[in-house]
């Protein structure tokens, strides 16, 4: 470009206009971001606020069966406030409210992380050894297709009421999700890569740590999100069956006490826990593959 | 013109195909003859393409000459020794795009040597150098899905010839660039081999792009793949590829192959229309 002058002007203009674009496409966006904020709370305000008025219209005297909505079954919010308040106040018949958080959140991560460990293993050891894989094949598929859950009871008995039985069904929940994902994204690794790594003077070794891993990699991540939730049931479940300690157990006793309020508030609880759970997924999987182009991450709800 | 198995084999030679035939079995557990008695001579320093119609066991002949696959008949030399195995002195580029996509620029360059035990700071030294001469500097930490075709070429170009190759094996590495890409790209790689001096096998369906980069250019029947006629391009070097496409010598030679090509595309053509129809 040797003409200066207009053409210059014309591109300062240029600049200008694509500046006041951007600017008007933050605020549009602001701007949308506010309204959709407000109408989420608007949502949690209308649908609690139903429930609480349910529970106090049309009742005669202190019998909640003739109100529109029965507490005594389906709970009552100021109630479920309530009940978490005496939780964070006076602790629950097992302990302190922390301390129940704690131990699942301790059997969640235990058995999340042993079990995709496992998993990892696993997987990758079958789908590269094709004479394992055709052999573990059957009994993998049939572990897999029965309801596992059971096995906690066995775990119970086998394992104590202690933590490492829920742990043991974490990992049994966990284990299967990460090992199928791990074997199928060590199988469809590209071909051309691999050749590729050989020309340039990998050794098997090499291979496996440029190659398969980082290939195996993207699919064992998306496995991660659904793990993370199994490993929750799993510590949830055995704590259901039998325990000392945890929130599994605050449901189990708020359930023998009739008490639907508990259970409602236990659940409040699993659901932040869920939640922040799966944020810190997120961050790392946005730290381990930020090679891939961000078309599938950005899932926010 | 020379014909298939007269050329003596030289000792000196940097790739012989002696006989070489290949065949595999499908996964439906039917044998399969990619290629069949295969003679093939290069000299140190040559550029040779090799064309065919689709399908005609071109690929395979590279993956031979690479150690990726053993023949099942005959013998390959590579540098004057049997081809057992991946060897040091050859690099290969895939027509399909074969960078690692979760390494940056950088690290993909540097992947050959460092996997062959070269001291990092040396490396990184090279990794630059080689970078800049494909035109790449400045896009060190990208990775290659913030890159244009083109662009992740130039990287897999990089990332071969930093191995410094003795044997260059190209797989149609330029089909998936667009027509201005593709000649620039061809213009690059030429004045980077002359740089080299390796020998270079360049497989390719394009007979345009073969007469204008080889000094040699073998054509191989439709499948199962024999050399069915080899021939001399003497167009002079350094050659610019926008411009010998329109020189008279460039026209005469490509309406020479393809009098011969015509056939086996014909061929195999036919074959295709035939399976589909069956």
């Amino acid at each position: 470009m040797t003409t200066v002058g207009p053409e210059t002007a014309d591109l300062a203009g240029d600049a200008d206009l694509a500046g006041d674009l951007d600017r008007a496409r933050a605020r549009a966006r602001s701007r949308r971001r506010w309204w959709v904020l407000a109408l989420r709370i608007a949502v949690a305000v209308a649908i609690v606020g139903l429930w609480e008025w349910g529970t106090r219209t049309g009742c005669y005297g202190s019998d909640t069966a003739t109100c529109a909505i029965d507490k005594f079954y389906y709970g009552q919010p100021s109630g479920i406030a309530a009940q978490l308040g005496t939780w964070i106040r006076d602790g629950t018949s097992s302990g302190p409210l922390y301390e129940q958080i704690y131990v699942t959140l301790l059997e969640t991560v235990l058995g999340f992380l042993i079990g995709s460990g496992l998993g990892i293993i696993f997987g990758v050891l079958l789908g590269r050894v094709a004479l394992l894989a055709d052999i573990a094949g059957p009994y993998i598929k049939a572990l897999n297709a029965m309801p596992r859950v059971v096995l906690g009871s066995i775990f119970i008995i086998t394992l104590g009421f202690d933590i490492w039985s829920k742990v043991a069904l974490a990992v049994v929940l966990v284990f299967f999700v990460v090992f199928f994902n791990a074997f199928q994204g060590v199988r469809e690794v590209d071909r051309d890569l691999l050749s590729n790594a050989r020309i340039l003077g990998a050794n098997p070794r090499q291979e496996f740590r440029h190659v398969l891993l980082p290939s195996a990699l993207s699919w064992i991540i998306a496995s991660l999100h659904t793990s993370l939730g199994f490993a929750l049931v799993g510590a949830i479940v055995g704590e259901y069956l039998g325990a000392r300690r945890g929130i599994g157990l605050m449901i189990a006793t708020a359930q023998g006490t009739f008490n639907a309020n508990g259970v409602f508030a236990a659940m409040l609880i699993l659901a932040v826990l869920a939640i922040l759970a799966e944020t810190l997924v997120t961050r790392l999987e946005n730290r381990i593959i930020r090679w891939r182009p961000n078309t599938v991450t950005d899932v926010t709800f | 013109m020379h014909q298939p198995g007269i050329q003596a084999l030289s000792t000196d030679a940097a790739i012989t195909l002696h006989n070489v035939s290949k065949r595999f079995v499908s996964p439906a557990g039917k044998a399969f003859t990619a290629l069949q008695g295969i003679n093939l001579t290069v000299a140190p320093g040559e550029f040779c393409a090799i064309v065919g119609p689709t399908g005609c066991g071109k690929s395979t002949t590279l993956a031979l000459i690479s150690g990726l696959e053993p023949p099942s008949r005959g013998e390959v030399t590579v540098l004057g020794k049997p081809v057992s195995g991946v060897g040091r002195s050859v690099g290969y580029m895939f027509q399909r795009d074969a960078v690692f996509p979760w390494k940056t620029v950088l690290d993909n360059v540097e992947a050959g040597p460092r996997f062959r035990g070269m001291p990092a700071s040396e490396v990184a030294a090279r990794a630059h150098d080689w970078i800049a001469r494909v035109g790449l500097a400045g896009f060190e930490r990208y990775y290659p899905h913030q890159l244009s075709g083109g662009m992740r070429k130039r990287v897999a170009l990089a990332q071969t010839l930093i191995t410094e190759p003795r044997i260059l094996l190209m797989d149609e590495p330029f089909s998936a660039l667009d027509v201005q890409t593709r000649a620039l790209m061809e213009n690059e790689l030429l004045d980077l081999w002359a740089a080299t001096g390796a020998s270079v096998v360049f497989v390719t369906h394009d007979l345009e792009e073969a007469v204008a980069l080889a000094d040699r250019v073998v054509v191989i029947t439709a499948g199962p793949g024999t050399v069915k006629a080899v021939y001399q391009v003497s167009l002079p070097r350094p050659r610019n590829i926008q411009e010998i496409r329109f020189e008279p010598e460039f026209m005469r030679i490509y309406e020479e192959i393809w009098s011969g090509l015509r056939d086996e595309v014909l061929v195999s053509y036919e074959r295709a229309k035939h399976l589909l129809a069956s």
